[in-house]
This record gives C-alpha cells, structure tokens and sequence, in this order.
C-alpha cells in the first residue's frame, strides 16, 4: 500500500468513528500532534498541582484539607494516566517531562498565576476545573483510543473537582462580607485566564483544522470558550458574584452571550514564559525531578541486585 | 539522561467477585512489589478493585497489526457458531 | 480522673495523627516520582480521616461543646500532645520515609492492642486505622529496604535518617499517670509491650535493609507535655492561619 492509500484509509477510519490503536499506521504529523497536545494536557495537570498544594497545609478546617489533598493528588493520577497514554504513542515518559523542564513542551497558562487567598482554591476549582472539564468532555470521544480512554477516566474522577470549589465558595459568598469580598476579588483575577484555557481564537489557533478533520480535538477553541461563558454566567449569578466584564451580555440573536476580547498581549506574554509564576513553576518540578534522581536510582539499584540474586 | 528510567507496567483490575481482570493502564514501578502498591494508590482510588494484577509491559506479547485481517476476519463468515443462524419454530420455549 | 485521662490519650493520638499529615502534605507535588507523590499524600489522607475520627471522640470525652476543627485548629502550642518525630521537618525523602517507618511500627501494634479496648468507640476507630496503618507499615518497610540496600548514596541517606531520627523514637512509648490509669482499669495496653513489637519489626526491617540501630541511645522528649521543637511554631502559623486571621468563619 502506498503512502497516500494508507493515508485514506486512515482518515476512512477516523470519518467512520473507528477509533485509532496503538499499534495502528498513523500518519506522523497525527502521531506527533497527539504527543504535543496529551503531554501538554499531562503536564498541565502535574504543575496544576502546585497553586492549590501550596493551600494544603492552610485549608481551614479538617474536611476541606482532605478534600484538597485529594483533589490535587488525582491531579497526578490525572497527570499519570495522560503520561501513560503519550508511553503508548513510542514517548517514554521521561522524554516527555525532559521536554517540559527544557522549555519545549507547554503546559497550561492559567497555572502561572499566583493562588494568593483561600477564595482563590474555590475559584481554581469552578472556573478552572470548569473550564478544564468542558474541554475534557469533549475530548472523550477524540479518535486517539488510549486519550478518549484516559479522558474518560478523568472526567469521571474530575465531576467532583469543579462541584467541591463551587461549594466552598458558596460558603464564603453567604458568610461574611469579608468572605463574599475575598471571593469577588479572586473571581476578578481568574476570570480572564479561566477564558485564556480555551487557547488562541480560531484564527490564530496553528493546529486547529488538521486536529478537528482528524477528530483529535472535536470542537474549536471558540466554540469550547463560547460554551464555558454561557454555562457559568448563571453560575455566578447563584453565587451572586460578578463576572468581570462590563460588556457581557445577552444575544437573542446569537442564542449565546457576547462578551469582550481577550488580552491577547498577556496571552502570549504568559505563554511565552512571562507570567507571575512561570519560572517558580518549572523551578518546582525540576527541583522535584532532580531530588528524586537517587531515590529512582536506589529502587532500579535493589531490583536489579534482588533479580540477580533469584537468578543465582 | 535517561538511564535510570523505572519499567512499566500494564495494570489490570478485578472490579468485584465473579469478574475478569480487566486492563486499566499502566503505570512506572521499579519491581512487581511495588508496582502493585503503586497500582493499588494509582488506580483504586475510588474503591475500583477487590485484585490487582501487574505484568511488565514488555512481557505483553501481541498479534501483528499487519495479520490481523488474516488472524481475525476468517471468523467473520463463520455464521453458523451464533444461534441466530438457526429458526426454530415460535411455540418452542426454553431454547 | 478515667475521663480526663482517657481525654489525654485520645488526643495524643490524634495530634500525632494530624501533625504527621500535615508534614507529608507538604510532599504533594514535589515527590520523587509521580507514583510516590500519590503514595504519600493517601497516607496523608488516611491519618487526617483518623484525626477527624479521634478528635471527635476526644471532643465528646471532654464535654464542653468544642468540635474537631476547634481541637485541631485553635489550641495554644504547649497544648499539642504530639511526639516531637511527628513535627520534624521533610527533609529528604529517606527522612520522612524513616520519620514514617518508625511511626507506622510503633501505630500498628498500638492500634491491634487497642482494638481489645472495652471503650468500644476507640475499639472502633482501632479496628478501622489498624488497616490503614498495616498498609502503611508495608510500604514504607520497602522502601527502607530498597534505600538501605539499593545504592552506596541511598544507604548513607537512609542510615543518616536513621541516626537523625532515632533520638525521637524513645519518646513513642512515653508514659505518665494518665497512661497508667488507663492501664490499670484494662482499657489501653503498657507501653512496654508496644515498644517490645515496635523493636522487633524495626530490628527486621532495618536487618533486611542492611541498615543499623545507632549505639547512641541518647533522648529527646517534650512534645507529650507540650514542649515541642521550634518546628512546631511554623507547623502550626500554616495551620491555624485561617483561622486566627478570619476568626469564627465558616469555610
């Protein structure tokens, strides 16, 4: 079979919802997208971890710390299963982080910004879990077999992220009113990144018909941040919290709500290294890679002595 | 740089009493001891699994992609091994 | 007095639990590998489960309408009856798995004793942490067997732990007139007995592991009458900070 008959029959597959193997031919550019896209997903949810730990030994009472510590550990678990998945794709997982630590691969931006209050971890899970989990439904029939798998997964885990960060900032928005204040103020800062998850507009998104025509992604960009904002400004009403942004509103016409454009400069500028936290960030995970180099060593070290020892 | 990089593991999960194990994932462990701990915090979190197994991912031996229409599809005409091929008449019960 | 002592024994307990999950919360994203990063924060999980559980039979002993996060949350530091092992800081991963090791193998058989208690509520939490602490105990036991006898720098790290940490282990079977109160109506075992199991499963695994009990016997104690180390001063600034800074919230 020539190249270009492989290359039909794959996207045969693909328009049949026939979902794509492991060991199945792929055209490379496939192959190398969804290294790119899983590994940033995988990172996003490992430095994901970081803003909302550094709560953990803060939580104020007992049955919120348990459920942070949870919540962040299966953001491994998150991380760990979406590391697995880009393993079955030929990339060890170590390559992958490497790429992380060396600066080529991404991770989402919304993770270098600073968690600076309490509200802030309620925040993170609504809008940010919220945010994720739009993307993350719709990446559970994407054509990659081990990703919808691994999405699946996650999302069953996740539904409790968002819910439990919406209920602890229900509780501050019917407290006092230095509660409901801590609770605006982190709306006001995390709004806009939360809509920056969505990634560039469709017009400047790189990668975006090639991944839609091979169902790797199943909504644009637009789409997905569209969907966020006309599910969550109800949301906030409930909380009665105020989605920072003067314009807002209703479209009869569009069926959904219209609302002002993003800063794309900070986009970039975070993407690009400069946010608040990116360099503790990655300082952070390779700090942790490099202080577990031993322990790593020390368990391949005993495994190797105990096989020649049964061998013996 | 990657010298040191621990095997991995395919993990495979018996949900309840009367199941088969099923395959869930896989995960980095640096012996089959440890790869069951790591199995069990990685992957029954949520009370998944009543038994776990691991088998080191390069021990899995597969069928070929490249046969898999001459492995699989002969079975394909064999109509006869499903119980739809054959009629029996409506007032026959218990069948 | 069985009350009051009881109330004490109860608490000891549960501010071992809860200092000890507060420091390998502190792991949660910065593990060694991703596998041990969640392996660590479950054991976290469980002991705050068990501190929950502890200060809310505590808080019934003492009768004076506090909950457990008042327990947990708002006492003063010389009122935290924790040992002084469980507020020493991470360190390297061979100092908190040894800080660990040793906590596990002295909880195990406390636990297996006290579920024989006739106060049933502890009896109860007992029988529920005894599984925890079991699987705790087995997984920090290979990991000091994989570091005791893995590689040259893993033995030094693991036997540095060792030599650190062995001063606090003494104070683990500490006793005093509430203990023996206790003891004396049936209702906890001697802490005697537990140190003899304790020394016993240490003596193995170190054995295995190629490691050695240091021959400096020397002791650090304190924490069981609320003096504790300067770590404990920023242990509890985290802690309690919300709750000393936004005062009778509801979070």
């Amino acid at each position: 079979m020539t190249q270009a008959e492989k290359e039909i029959r794959f996207q045969e597959k693909i328009d049949r919802e026939i979902k794509i193997e492991p060991n199945d031919w792929m055209p490379d550019e496939y192959r190398q997208t969804l290294v790119r896209q899983i590994s940033q997903h995988a990172h996003s949810e490992i430095v994901g971890m970081l803003p909302e730990g550094n709560w953990i030994t803060r939580a104020p009472n007992l049955r919120r710390k348990a459920v942070l510590l949870a919540k962040v550990q299966d953001e491994a678990g998150h991380g760990l299963y979406l590391y697995s998945a880009v393993e079955t794709l030929g990339t060890s997982r170590e390559q992958t982080i490497d790429d992380l630590h060396s600066g080529k691969a991404k991770y989402s931006s919304i993770f270098n910004y600073p968690a600076l209050t309490w509200a802030d971890i309620g925040t993170i899970g609504w809008l940010v879990d919220g945010a994720a989990i739009m993307n993350q439904v719709a990446l559970c029939r994407t054509s990659y077999g081990p990703y919808a798998r691994a999405m699946v997964k996650i999302c069953k885990e996740e539904s409790f992220h968002q819910r439990q960060g919406y209920e602890s900032l229900m509780k501050l928005c019917s407290g006092t009113p230095q509660q409901k204040a801590m609770a605006q103020d982190a709306m006001n800062r995390f709004w806009w990144p939360a809509l920056m998850m969505f990634g560039p507009s469709d017009a400047d998104s790189t990668h975006s018909d090639q991944s839609i025509k091979w169902k790797i992604k199943r909504f644009t960009n637009d789409e997905l941040r569209q969907s966020f904002v006309d599910a969550t400004v109800a949301q906030a009403e409930i909380l009665g919290l105020t989605i920072p942004d003067p314009n807002l509103k209703w479209n009869e016409a569009r069926g959904h709500y219209d609302f002002s454009e993003i800063n794309w400069e900070e986009f970039w500028q975070v993407v690009k290294g400069n946010g608040p936290c990116n360099k503790e960030r990655l300082a952070a995970r390779v700090k942790a890679k490099e202080e577990g180099a031993w322990v790593r060593e020390a368990a391949t070290a005993f495994a190797k002595k105990r096989a020649m020892k049964k061998s013996a | 740089m990657s010298t040191n990089e621990w095997p991995l593991w395919e993990v495979f999960i018996r949900s309840k009493q009367g199941l088969n194990h099923k395959h869930v994932g896989s995960l980095r462990a640096p012996d089959a001891t440890l790869a069951l701990e790591n199995a069990r915090d990685v992957y029954t979190r949520r009370s998944e699994g009543i038994s776990i197994w691991v088998v080191e991912s390069v021990q899995i031996h597969a069928t070929d992609i490249d046969e898999a229409a001459s492995f699989f599809e002969p079975s394909d005409t064999k109509i006869y091994r499903h119980p739809t091929f054959y009629e029996v008449p409506d007032g026959v019960k218990h069948m | 007095m069985q009350e009051s002592a009881l109330f004490e024994y109860v608490l000891r307990l549960s501010d071992d639990s809860l200092i000890l999950a507060q420091r390998l919360g502190e792991w949660c994203g910065h593990g060694p590998i991703l596998e041990e990063d969640i392996a660590l924060t479950n054991i976290s999980l469980d002991l705050i489960g068990q501190a929950i559980s502890l200060y809310d039979f505590a808080a019934d002993l003492e009768g004076k309408g506090r909950n457990h996060d008042q327990l947990a949350y708002l006492r003063y530091e010389n009122e935290y009856k924790n040992v002084l092992l469980v507020e020493q800081p991470n360190g390297d991963f061979a100092m908190t798995i040894l800080r660990q090791f040793f906590f596990d193998a002295f909880r195990l058989p406390l636990y297996e004793a006290l579920m024989q208690s006739p106060e049933e509520q502890l009896a109860a939490i007992a029988a529920k942490s005894v599984k925890e602490t079991r699987y705790h105990l087995k997984h920090t036991s290979e990991w000091v067997i994989r570091m005791g006898d893995g590689t040259e720098e893993s033995h030094q790290r693991a036997q540095a732990a060792i030599d650190h940490l062995w001063r606090y282990t003494h104070e683990l079977f500490y006793e005093d007139a509430h203990d023996q109160s206790l003891q004396a109506a049936g209702k906890v075992p001697s802490m005697a007995e537990i140190q003899a199991k304790w020394m016993a499963t240490v003596t193995s695994i170190l054995q295995e592991a190629t490691l050695e009990i240091p021959k400096n016997n020397w002791k650090f104690d304190g924490g069981r009458e609320g003096r504790h180390s300067e770590h404990m001063g920023y242990i509890l600034s985290d802690l309690q900070y919300m709750q000393r800074a936004y005062p009778n919230m509801e979070w």
